[in-house]
């Protein structure tokens, strides 16, 4: 299995490196590294909520909240620094995490203690949330010139060469790499998506292990919210709609197992990187953006068919098994 | 899957005695459901005076027919343990066809027939990738739902089609008698046809077997990717004709047409006491959630709440209903103890 994986990884990187050598054939500055490096950056929160997304879908769960959640995170930050602009910097970035966590957490208190299904729970707080940012902002939009500059101009901060928001989203891919294959709640989200029963028996607490995870998920998308918005410099009700199903792709791409217990931190980043290729891509070798949503569409349906084939098991099925039911649940 | 597991051996409980017909009838879930749209539709007639007005209620019910219709399907394919997040997509796609065709001067009957197989085409690709190559029907409908929109995207990016043929508006717009309007009698034909195929014949009970035990439906020799696939293609053709209804009532298209429904038709399904992990469900409980749904919504409108608003009570609504069951069972458990 480990090495299947391996193998999987290198073959996306393969796939990656032949999209852009290709399109570098028809736009020449497109393989420069300066292009690369932008292109790092403008994927980075998709790689950090990929990350996130990554976790609970481990756990067997789903979350759809996470654009909600940044919107609604997004907002309340810019909201309260176009308020009262002497707030400090620092104070804001916890806030954002705390509430995207907080947010978070109530899926996961929703999917632990009454054992709603995830997809349910995260379909209805995905309307509850955004519609909350809505009820907070009253519909306005919080416009560039009402927040302050240092706020905006953070994820922009240039370190050895690279924005911020580069390292931010390097940061948070070494730190899930870490808490998922050094730790015990990594084992345990592994352990509760793979096989729960038996994960029951080694004595995981699975719905604890979801909630973490969601909560986990909650916190990545409160940052991601805040650096949404000052990256974009603009807060509205609508912003990144849609967005979860990217993630989802994401993940899918990257070979996590919609079924849980299968994947890899190096997979989700590099589904988010292949995602982030093709959006750069298309304006560049000229094709219309309109056609973005039907390719990553397409992209998401070939994964699911390669996945299926990666994950089937040797050996001829005759009748499906009963954990194969489960993946709808 | 330790969850899954308690839920499906508490919906398999048999109880030592079954209680009357009548405690057992006011004790479900249907009932219960038609109290609450009752209460609603109540407070909505104290809360506006423009509210009991019999062409007011039949303007109210385009809220929720044409997602209802879907949501019909998609209660079928919810209770064999499948789901189709596309349907909104397909809506999208149907759409911009028909609206393709309605520009080069095809007429009305042309049209309702392009709608209708674009909708049975996009099922067929779904009920293949599913039921086919056995894929996760979750994840192939993301897919599709982000591939069919986007078709819809590539062909008319920022513009919109209009100038559909003047008969064609009676599917949305027109009234069979008085104040019934087409989709509300459609509807209505729909809902008995779809409730005789899930609760009175063999089909119907394949469905619900599947859905409780996929594993001991096949050593039954139920076909279940023959049944399956059949469910996707309906949930596809009921788009088809949602798209043609709602084409016809907006007399427009643009691609963004019907954004958002997916999640709407899933709550209304559940909200009508479908069991999301499969298995359980009946026809008039959706029936009842649609009248629920529509009510809040339009009850809402009337009282000047804008509709993102309204979402917020349609997710709570989804959580809550689902999560009180629970709430009571445990309840009930904890006191039992």
């Amino acid at each position: 299995m480990k090495k299947l994986l391996k193998h999987r990884e290198l073959l996306l990187v393969g796939i990656i490196a032949l999209m852009v050598a290709g399109f570098a054939t028809r736009a020449p500055g497109f393989a420069t590294p300066g292009n690369l490096a932008n292109i790092f950056n403008d994927t980075s929160i998709l790689i950090i909520l990929a990350l996130g997304q990554m976790t609970v879908i481990l756990t067997k769960s789903i979350d759809l909240s996470v654009a909600a959640n940044l919107a609604f995170t997004g907002m309340a930050v810019a909201m309260m620094d176009a308020a009262y602009p002497g707030m400090p910097l620092a104070l804001l970035v916890v806030l954002a995490v705390g509430i995207g966590a907080v947010l978070g957490a109530i899926n996961g208190m929703l999917v632990w203690w009454l054992r709603i299904p995830p997809i349910v729970v995260t379909l209805g707080t995905l309307t509850i949330y955004r519609g909350m940012a809505f009820v907070l902002s009253g519909g306005a939009w919080v416009n560039s010139h009402q927040m302050t500059p240092g706020f905006l101009n953070l994820p922009r901060l240039p370190v050895l060469g690279l924005p911020l928001l580069s390292w931010m989203a390097i940061g948070i891919v070494l730190m899930m790499w870490l808490v998922l294959t050094r730790t015990p709640f990594g084992r345990a989200t592994y352990a509760s998506g793979g096989n729960p029963t038996a994960a029951v028996y080694a004595g995981i607490d699975i719905g604890r292990t979801r909630f973490f995870a969601f909560t986990l998920s909650g916190a990545l998308a409160g940052l991601a919210g805040y650096l949404w918005v000052s990256r974009y410099a603009v807060a509205y009700v609508d912003v990144a709609a849609g967005f979860e199903l990217d993630t989802v792709a994401a993940c899918v791409i990257g070979g996590i197992s919609i079924a849980g217990g299968i994947g890899s931190v190096a997979g989700a980043l590099l589904g988010a990187l292949f995602l982030g290729v093709i959006k750069n891509a298309l304006p560049v070798i000229g094709i219309s953006p309109f056609a973005q949503m039907a390719i990553s569409g397409i992209v998401i349906v070939a994964a699911v068919v390669f996945n299926a084939r990666a994950e089937r098991k040797a050996g001829r099925i005759i009748l499906r098994d009963r954990g194969a039911k489960e993946v709808s649940a | 899957m330790s969850d899954i597991v308690t839920e499906t051996k508490a919906r398999q409980a048999i109880p030592d005695r079954l209680g009357t017909p009548v405690s057992r009838l006011l004790g479900s879930w249907e009932v219960l459901l038609f109290g609450v749209a009752v209460v609603i539709f109540i407070a909505n007639s104290f809360a506006s005076p423009y509210f009991l007005n019999a062409w007011n209620l039949s303007d109210a019910t385009f809220n929720f027919t044409e997602k209802a219709m879907i949501a019909f399907a998609m209660a079928m394919l919810i209770i064999v343990g499948e789901i189709d997040l596309s349907v909104a997509a397909i809506i999208a796609l149907a759409s911009t066809a028909m609206g393709a065709a309605a520009q080069m001067g095809i007429s009305t009957p042309g049209l309702v027939a392009i709608g209708l197989s674009v909708g049975l085409a996009c099922g067929a690709i779904n009920g293949t990738l599913v039921s086919i190559l056995k894929l996760p029907s979750i994840v192939v409908t993301i897919g599709t739902m982000s591939l069919f929109r986007g078709i819809s995207y590539i062909t008319l990016g920022d513009q919109a089609y209009g100038k559909y043929p003047a008969d064609f508006a009676f599917f949305g717009q027109g009234y069979v008698v008085w104040v019934f309007s087409f989709e509300f009698v459609l509807f209505i034909v729909l809902a008995v046809i779809f409730g005789i195929v899930l609760h009175a014949t063999n089909f119907g009970r394949q469905v619900f077997v599947i859905g409780n035990n996929e594993f001991a439906a096949r050593f039954s020799g139920i076909p279940v990717e023959r049944i399956k696939f059949k469910l996707f293609l309906l949930t596809g053709l009921m788009s088809g004709i949602a798209a043609v209804c709602l084409t016809s009532r907006l007399g427009s298209t643009r691609p963004s047409i019907a954004q958002g429904w997916e999640l709407e038709i899933v709550t209304m399904v559940v909200l009508g006491g479908v069991s999301i992990l499969g298995g359980a469900g009946t026809i008039a409980g959706v029936v009842i959630a649609a009248f629920v749904m529509g009510l809040v919504t339009f009850g809402l409108g009337l009282l000047n709440v804008p509709g993102i608003v309204m979402s917020i009570f349609v997710g709570l609504l989804l959580i809550t209903t689902i999560a009180l069951p629970i709430v009571v069972r445990r309840i009930k458990f904890m006191s039992k103890k």
